[in-house]
């Protein structure tokens, strides 16, 4: 049998989140996480605080938002009393028929393609570090990473939006209003990147430690 | 040698010293452990400075402007904040507002609070606080997404009207690469490991 993999935790350490200073992990660390970095004075966990709730809460969160962030028109348009509302779809769906394939195929991938993979990449996540999966735990890490890295860009349409509203607001002319969905869609975005940063990816590999441990 | 535990695994490991221009990766896991940068605060303060001059730029200047016929409309970076709150929006033109304006612009101060003083190898009352809170602020600027929205925007309204870009577009664009080239000149373990010297 190997022996348990040396991790910080296992040797009695904590590893301080911003500036990986070691520190001596408290023997009874209390749950208010009062226990600070001596170099940075940041709080220091072995793990982050309720990470797998947290995170499963942030990302149903974000699924119940992302409804009305794709039914809801995401800009109403008034052009000479003609009123037109246009959803996330119907946008790219514009950008096709127009012609322009690489921005529609940009806000696609940014707007609906991102925010679903990540909140399926975050709940495959979960249920892997709950079940103690011990497969692929070097991808799963990296998956983790990208996923973290890459959700902010689905800001993009909320700023097309604020863009948009600003040039078109030409009176009686044309003017563009923000619809509802940008307000849903920009807390899809918000609520997304909180979950990312709650999940605790240390997590993945503990599961290692956990069977190990029961083996014996 | 020196012992360090991944912040991505908590895999504990000794690091052998790592050669200016080069990285360390996880033993375990395979993500980026420390990198050793070159040691000089001469190069991303010079790019702070620049940064802050651009920013001040994209925020005074003309940002794109519609033109059909005879009528022209211009706007500023922060045009589309303001009508957005006259929409009924505030929350949203928080939102924008923090991603494009509050969050580059704390992050360039408190990128500076810190760097000044650790150059002349001295240390700002309560900079540990503010650079913890620097790298909390890091996600939450977007200015380079921005950037791809205004593309999205004019091609969206090429049909329309004329959209022209003033000069806050190119310092804005010039802003992005200035930040990016100044984060990734600093070196954030140099910094700790200076402040911790003097004491
Ligand atoms: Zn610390
Ligand atoms: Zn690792």
């Amino acid at each position: 049998m190997k022996p348990t993999a040396p991790t910080a935790r296992a040797a009695g350490l904590v590893a301080c989140s911003v500036c990986h200073l070691l520190c001596p992990g408290k023997p009874a660390a209390r749950p208010d996480g009062a226990h600070r970095c001596p170099r940075c004075g940041a709080r220091l966990h072995s793990r982050k605080p309720d990470s797998i709730a947290r995170t499963w809460a942030l990302v149903i969160a974000a699924c119940i938002f992302y409804i009305p962030a794709n039914v809801l028109p995401m800009t109403t348009v008034t052009s000479l009393g003609a009123v037109q509302s246009d959803t996330i779809m119907s946008g790219v769906i514009y950008f096709v028929q127009s012609g322009s394939w690489p921005i529609a195929l940009v806000i696609f991938i940014a707007s609906v393609f991102v925010p679903l993979l990540k909140l399926a990449i975050l709940g495959y996540l979960l249920i892997s570090v709950q079940r103690q999966s011990r497969k692929r735990q070097k991808d799963r890490t990296r998956l983790y990473l990208v996923t973290e890295a890459v959700g902010r860009w689905s800001m993009l349409d909320v700023f097309v939006v604020t863009i948009l509203v600003a040039l078109v607001n030409l009176g009686a002319l044309a003017t563009i209003q923000a619809g509802p969905a940008a307000l849903h869609f920009a807390a899809v975005v918000v609520i997304t990147m909180f979950a990312a940063m709650s999940f605790d990816p240390r997590l993945i590999w503990d599961a290692w430690q956990a069977k190990e441990t029961s083996d014996e | 040698m020196h012992l360090m535990a991944c912040h991505e695994c908590d895999f504990l490991q000794k690091i052998p010293p790592v050669p200016e221009g080069s990285a360390a990766l996880c033993a375990r896991c395979g993500s980026l452990l420390l990198r050793n940068k070159p040691k000089s605060f001469q190069r991303p303060l010079a790019l702070l400075m620049a940064g802050a001059i651009l920013f001040v730029m994209f925020n005074a200047f003309p940002f794109l402007t519609f033109k059909k016929g005879g009528l022209v409309h211009e706007t500023y970076v922060a045009t589309g904040i303001r009508d957005l709150a006259d929409q009924g929006m505030p929350h949203l033109a928080a939102l924008v507002a923090f991603n494009l304006l509050i969050a580059p612009g704390l992050h360039l101060l408190a990128f500076l609070y810190v760097l000044v003083p650790v150059s002349l190898n001295r240390r700002a009352p309560g900079m540990f606080r503010v650079f913890r809170y620097l790298r909390l602020l890091q996600p939450w600027h977007m200015v380079e997404i921005f950037m791809l929205g205004v593309l999205v925007s004019m091609v969206k309204l090429a049909k329309m009207a004329q959209i022209i870009p003033g000069v806050a577009v190119y310092s804005l664009t010039a802003f992005i690469f200035v930040m990016a080239a100044a984060s990734a000149a600093i070196d954030p373990h140099e910094v700790w490991e200076r402040w911790e010297a003097p004491r």
